[in-house]
């Protein structure tokens, strides 16, 4: 089953989350296999932003009961250097490239999608809108007023096909992608990270994670996912990138069953850098 | 000053091999399996392992991810691992039995690189933190170098561990075994006897701090295994991250485990590398 994503073509319907799999890390380590074997029909970059972040501080990682609460901070060299840098050799991919980025402002996401729009290369933009916003301390993507506001403004900055990356972490995710199909996205993917709180086990009260709280991901939020997949499905018109906790195809085949179109695989590649390859070709 | 290279690539994905061996040392668990698929790894290097069957909904509802674990010995087809129990991971993984099926991916990292030309390698070890210092010991024994071992085990029991690195002076915290104190004790009257040798280390966070410091002050070349908590091992997560001299985060898993004492930032321990 071949998938064609806004203009895209894509092998099988598995990418990846973004976030979840560096493509210039793995060739170091497992060599030209990654891109014989590689898992995922579309590569998506981890979230790039305008100024390079070194991230938070360790620890990073809580591992729950069948998931992860992760405060990794976005550590990205920033658009230069990943146009400059890690583009090039994301170029070579077997598969079309999908660039995720992230601005806290109108002003921010349009430098960004000013800087992408002449890079033949990238095929799609992912906007992650797990944003805060500096002033009100909400998530950008939270808020449906908000996130019209925002696409408004940047939305002729670019002419590639754009994909909104909401927030589980709003009041109702059908009325925030009702605006963002509004305001002319071309798809959504859905979820990130749900919120959340990793006790230190040795000092009560306290944070484990050196960010404070965290994300939680795997199989731990796919019914979570799953619910949100399918209010959303039944709310909008565009493409659906259902992603959560997806670790099988069985698990996959229910998302694309809720109304998505594609589905994105992330902690899972943790335990199995070739598990989305596998759900891959059992999907297609 | 950084560290050559020293990786052998792995095969891409995980793969499933059988548990040939068992022995229990002491407190540790030492494991055997038949990996043909994989090749030779280099000492210092390390597996995410985990169980075939069972793995999940132990103790705190965990294990979920694979663990990290160092190879102790190997030849074309066999790997020898030896784990501590400290949680419901390493629990799972010392429960294992002949037949058992074992999830491995690896090798991964990038492991110690050999001293100069007639240097002599220390290699300085806290508890389990032997293990791939065993692996790098036989390494240099074959090549023909001079090696001296120091282990720092806590009391009598663990000191057992010893038997699996050849003529290791041991250190215990109770004098039970070996000499009573620290292991950077006998490290250090070491150093004072060859300023030339280079220094090899694994170990729990506070002795490889210390053992930094004395690497850093005396200005011999020292290598630090680290083991931050790892959720992929192969770059993907970007969790396992260590302060840097220069400030920034690097990822223990591709960058590491071994790094080079004098690029581990001086207050790295405290931002989160006690954990
Ligand atoms: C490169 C490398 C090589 C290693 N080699 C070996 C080896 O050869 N043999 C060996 O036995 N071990 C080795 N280790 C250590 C081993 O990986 C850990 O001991 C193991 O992952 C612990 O898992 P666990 O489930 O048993 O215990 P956990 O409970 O997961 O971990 C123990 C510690 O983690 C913290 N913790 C508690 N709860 C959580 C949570 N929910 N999420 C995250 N952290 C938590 C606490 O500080 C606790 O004391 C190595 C580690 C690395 C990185
Ligand atoms: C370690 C980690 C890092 C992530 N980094 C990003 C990121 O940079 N940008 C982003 O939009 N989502 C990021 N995510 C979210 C994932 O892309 C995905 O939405 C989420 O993890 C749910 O899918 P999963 O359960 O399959 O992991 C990250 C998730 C994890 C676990
Ligand atoms: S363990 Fe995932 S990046 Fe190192």
């Amino acid at each position: 089953m071949t998938v064609n994503l806004c203009g895209i073509e894509l092998a099988h319907p598995v990418i990846n989350g973004s976030g979840t799999f560096d493509v210039i890390a793995a060739r170091r380590v497992f060599g030209a296999a990654v891109d014989e074997q590689f898992p995922f029909s579309a590569f998506v970059s981890k979230t790039i932003t305008i100024e390079p972040r070194r991230g938070n501080p360790p620890p990073r990682l809580f591992e729950t009961a069948a998931g992860l609460i992760n405060s990794i901070g976005l550590p990205n060299r920033g658009l230069a250097e990943y146009l400059r840098e890690e583009l090039p050799q994301l170029a070579t991919l077997p598969v079309p490239l999908i660039t995720n980025v992230m601005g806290s402002n109108a002003d921010e996401v349009g430098v960004l999608f000013e800087a992408l729009e002449d890079r033949g290369e990238i095929a799609a933009i992912e906007l992650n809108v797990s944003c805060p916003n500096v002033k009100t301390g909400l998530d950008i993507g939270s808020d449906p007023a908000e996130l019209s506001t925002l696409l408004a403004a940047v939305r002729e900055k670019t002419t590639k096909p754009l994909i909104v990356k909401l927030t589980p972490n709003s009041a109702n995710v059908a009325l925030v992608a009702a605006a963002a199909e509004a305001a002319g996205a071309d798809a959504v993917s859905l979820i990130n990270t749900l919120r959340a709180f990793a006790a230190d086990p040795a000092r009560p009260g306290e944070a484990w994670l050196g960010g404070g709280t965290g994300g939680q991901s795997g199989p731990a939020i796919r019914a979570v996912a799953l619910a949100q997949t399918v209010a959303v499905a039944q709310a909008i018109d565009l493409p659906i990138v259902a992603m959560g906790g997806i670790a099988t195809a069985a698990n996959g085949r229910q998302f694309l069953d809720a109304g998505a179109l594609a589905i994105a695989v992330g902690t899972e590649s943790f335990r199995d850098p070739a598990a989305a390859g596998r759900i891959g070709a059992a999907l297609t | 000053m950084t560290i050559a290279d020293s990786r052998v690539q792995a095969p891409f994905g995980a793969r499933e091999v059988a548990v040939t061996t068992t022995e229990q040392i002491g407190p540790y668990r030492v494991f055997g399996c038949r990996d043909e698929l994989g090749p030779r790894p280099r000492a210092g290097q390390f597996y995410m392992l985990s169980s075939s069957d069972h793995w999940g909904a132990g103790s705190d509802e965990r294990p979920y991810l694979p663990r990290a674990i160092s190879v102790l010995a190997a030849d074309d087809d066999d790997l020898l691992f030896v784990i501590e129990v400290v949680g419901p991971g390493t629990e799972r993984l010392a429960q294992l039995v002949e037949g058992d099926g074992l999830q491995m991916l690896g090798p991964l990292g990038n492991g110690f690189s050999a001293p100069d030309e007639g240097a002599r390698a220390i290699l300085c070890g806290g508890g389990i933190g032997f293990v791939p210092l065993a692996m790098m010991q036989q390494e240099l024994l074959t090549a023909g170098r001079e090696v001296t071992a120091l282990v720092g085990f806590r009391d009598g029991a663990h000191a057992a561990g010893a038997r699996l690195i050849a003529g290791a002076q041991v250190a215990t915290d109770d004098g039970s075994v070996g000499n009573e104190g620290l292991v950077t004790e006998l490290l250090l009257a070491e150093l004072d006897r060859d300023s030339n040798a280079v220094i090899y280390c694994c170990g729990p966070p506070r002795m490889l701090d210390a053992v930094r410091a004395i690497g850093v002050a005396s200005g011999a070349a020292t290598q630090l295994a680290l083991e931050a908590p790892m959720a992929c091992g192969y770059g993907a997560c970007y969790g396992c991250v260590v302060k840097a001299a220069d400030g920034s985060y690097r990822r223990s898993c591709v960058d590491g485990p071994v790094i080079s004492a004098d690029e581990l930032a001086p207050d790295w321990l405290a931002v989160g590398g006690a954990k």
